[in-house]
């Protein structure tokens, strides 16, 4: 490395200051009470970061003025879009927005690399090259698969797997195009036809990988995009010899792969076995159960209420059916009722419990659900056998305790012990089937009554019946 | 292999390790502000694409400047405020927003 002028030693070393507060800032979410200052934190160092970037550029006196009204102009732009959709977002819709940001992540950092590749006409480096293509490849997959995510979690396109005559094949050919044409781009001399050739295959190729996979395999397809933006940033950042890109990228690629495998843990699935096809495209094993013509016990909104004004210990199981409902406040005023009785009632939250990881936590801390009531699959699994009454609401798969046996499209999936509860009170519109398709062995448990009725309304109607026995 | 490459090899490595260190202690809880307090860092992008200013000279390079611009700044603005939004909705048992 040869000598820096004092002025690009500063720009670096605030490159570093800027990761430093990155790692502390992801650091501090550890805990809920510390996150703000640590997202706070993190906000001070990209600060810093892009003024270093504005300032290296101003002192190198290289852009044009027209490159300046351009860049001023596009990050304007920019700006106001991010800061109007996440205003307006509803918690609900956080994975989409989640999955756009992700898509205009990721296809920034295509862009850096196609314009690095154009700007060294004729002959690139390897060492830029290869990571420049990379860059294009990741980058291009996670801008075109995120905004098909995002599309589907909006309802734009079908949240069904899509799954076309022939989709093996063109996945088939379009990965072969990205490898092949790949190793030319890296050489630094396919020039633009070859990079075109990259970027539209690295496009059809992210369209191809999302549209198969289906709605309840979405928390696993956001983490995993999410890493491959942090990926594809991290690229750029080999491309532009940046290392603070690289710090970054690598520290989101790290979060996403954490939470890609948390998330397909929480499934029982593999990530091949996710890619390649998802629950509900009907090609699975044929439904089993053995509780086919069982009867079920179907409860009167007295009867529930009188278990609940009763209880000691009530956990609710909240699943995404609650938040489709919008039945969290219901939800949260009925809690409050029954703590005001005296009972202890806390949440049990499945990691997939939601669209996205964590995302339940967060519909419930809008409905003023405190954290600390917020448990986690292996905090509350103990205390099932200890509780009254285990309240479900809207979630399904994740209880049945059908998982625990092997031969069923649930089995080894790890589940809430909701079972082991005294008393089961099931909320639900019908009997009808979540995303494996088969019958929740829960429902017809002795011990099971179901309340059938909407979330909103069916809680409304206990908190009500509650208060009305009670008094 | 040039010696700049391999020191950024180095730098992707650690970070790589530095990011599984920190973020494996996240509770669940947070997992929701934690992907969108990492999509907000990965809006770091944006200096890259203000970096395409210094060699940006055609019509192409303008262009790709002004997406990867308006892409990037979305993704920072966007990212962060949308985070802190969901942030100050944790709040401990007893407090009142």
């Amino acid at each position: 490395m040869n000598d820096l002028s004092v002025f690009d030693a500063i720009i670096r070393l605030i490159y570093l200051g800027a990761a430093t507060c990155f790692v502390l800032g992801l650091h501090l979410m550890n805990t809920p009470a510390t996150a703000k200052r640590g997202n706070r934190l993190s906000m001070l160092g990209m600060g810093a970061g892009v003024a270093a970037a504005g300032a290296y550029i101003v002192h190198a006196a290289e852009a044009t003025l027209t490159a300046w009204t351009v860049l001023i102009l596009g990050a304007a732009i920019g700006s106001g879009l991010g800061l109007t959709s996440a205003r307006r977002v509803q918690m609900t819709a956080m994975p989409q927005l989640v999955s756009l940001f992700n898509a205009v992540g990721g296809g920034a950092a295509a862009l850096i690399g196609v314009h690095d590749l154009l700007a060294h006409s004729g002959g690139v480096p390897v060492s830029i090259a290869l990571p420049a293509m990379l860059d294009v490849v990741i980058g291009g997959v996670t801008f075109s698969g995120s905004l098909v995510a995002s599309g589907k979690l909006q309802g734009l396109i079908s949240g069904r797997p899509i799954v076309f005559p022939g989709a093996r094949v063109v996945n088939a050919v379009l990965a072969l195009v990205l490898l092949g044409v790949g190793a030319w781009v890296a050489t630094g001399t396919a020039g633009t036809t070859g990079l075109v050739i990259e970027a539209v295959a690295a496009l059809g190729f992210g369209v191809a990988m999302v549209l198969p996979i289906g709605g309840a395999d979405m928390p696993v397809v956001i983490s995993l995009l999410n890493a491959c933006t942090g990926t594809a940033v991290a690229m750029a950042g080999f491309v532009i010899g940046n290392t603070v890109l690289i710090i970054a990228g690598a520290l989101v690629g790290a979060s996403g792969g954490i939470l890609t495998k948390l998330m397909a843990d929480a499934m029982n699935r593999s990530l091949t076995n996710i890619v390649i096809g998802g629950f509900g495209t009907g090609d699975g094993p044929g439904v089993l159960s053995a509780t086919d013509g069982a009867p079920v016990r179907e409860l009167a909104a007295d009867d529930a209420a009188i278990l609940l004004g009763y209880a000691d210990k009530v956990i609710i199981v909240p699943g995404y059916g609650l938040a489709a409902a919008q039945a969290q406040h219901a939800c949260r005023e009925l809690a409050e009722l029954l703590e005001e009785r005296g009972a202890e009632v806390a949440y049990a939250i499945h990691p997939v419990a939601g669209r996205m990881p964590g995302h339940m936590n967060v519909l419930l801390a809008e409905a003023n659900v405190p954290y600390g009531q917020m448990k986690e699959m292996e905090e509350i699994n103990p205390e099932f056998p200890r509780t009254d009454v285990a309240l479900v609401i809207g979630a399904n798969d994740v209880t049945n305790p059908a998982a625990r046996r092997s031969g069923n499209p649930v089995s080894g999936m790890p589940i809430l012990d909701v079972d082991k509860a005294r008393n089961i009170i099931v909320i639900k519109r019908s009997m009808g089937h979540g995303y494996a398709g088969i019958d929740n062995e829960l429902y017809t448990d002795a011990r099971t009554g179901m309340f059938f009725a909407d979330a909103k309304a069916g809680l409304a109607t206990l908190t009500a019946a509650v208060k009305a026995v009670t008094a | 292999m040039n010696a700049e490459l391999l020191a950024n090899i180095t730098i992707f490595a650690l970070s790589l390790l530095v990011g599984f260190e920190v973020i494996s202690k996240v509770p669940a809880t947070l997992h929701t502000p934690l992907m969108s307090a990492a999509n907000a860092i990965h809006g770091i992008v944006l200096v890259g694409a203000m970096l395409i200013a210094l060699t940006a000279d055609n019509l192409v390079g303008y262009v790709l400047l002004f997406i990867a611009a308006v892409f990037a700044a979305m993704n920072v603005v966007g990212g962060y405020v949308v985070t802190d939004r969901m942030l100050q909705m944790f709040r401990e048992r007893g407090s009142r927003r």
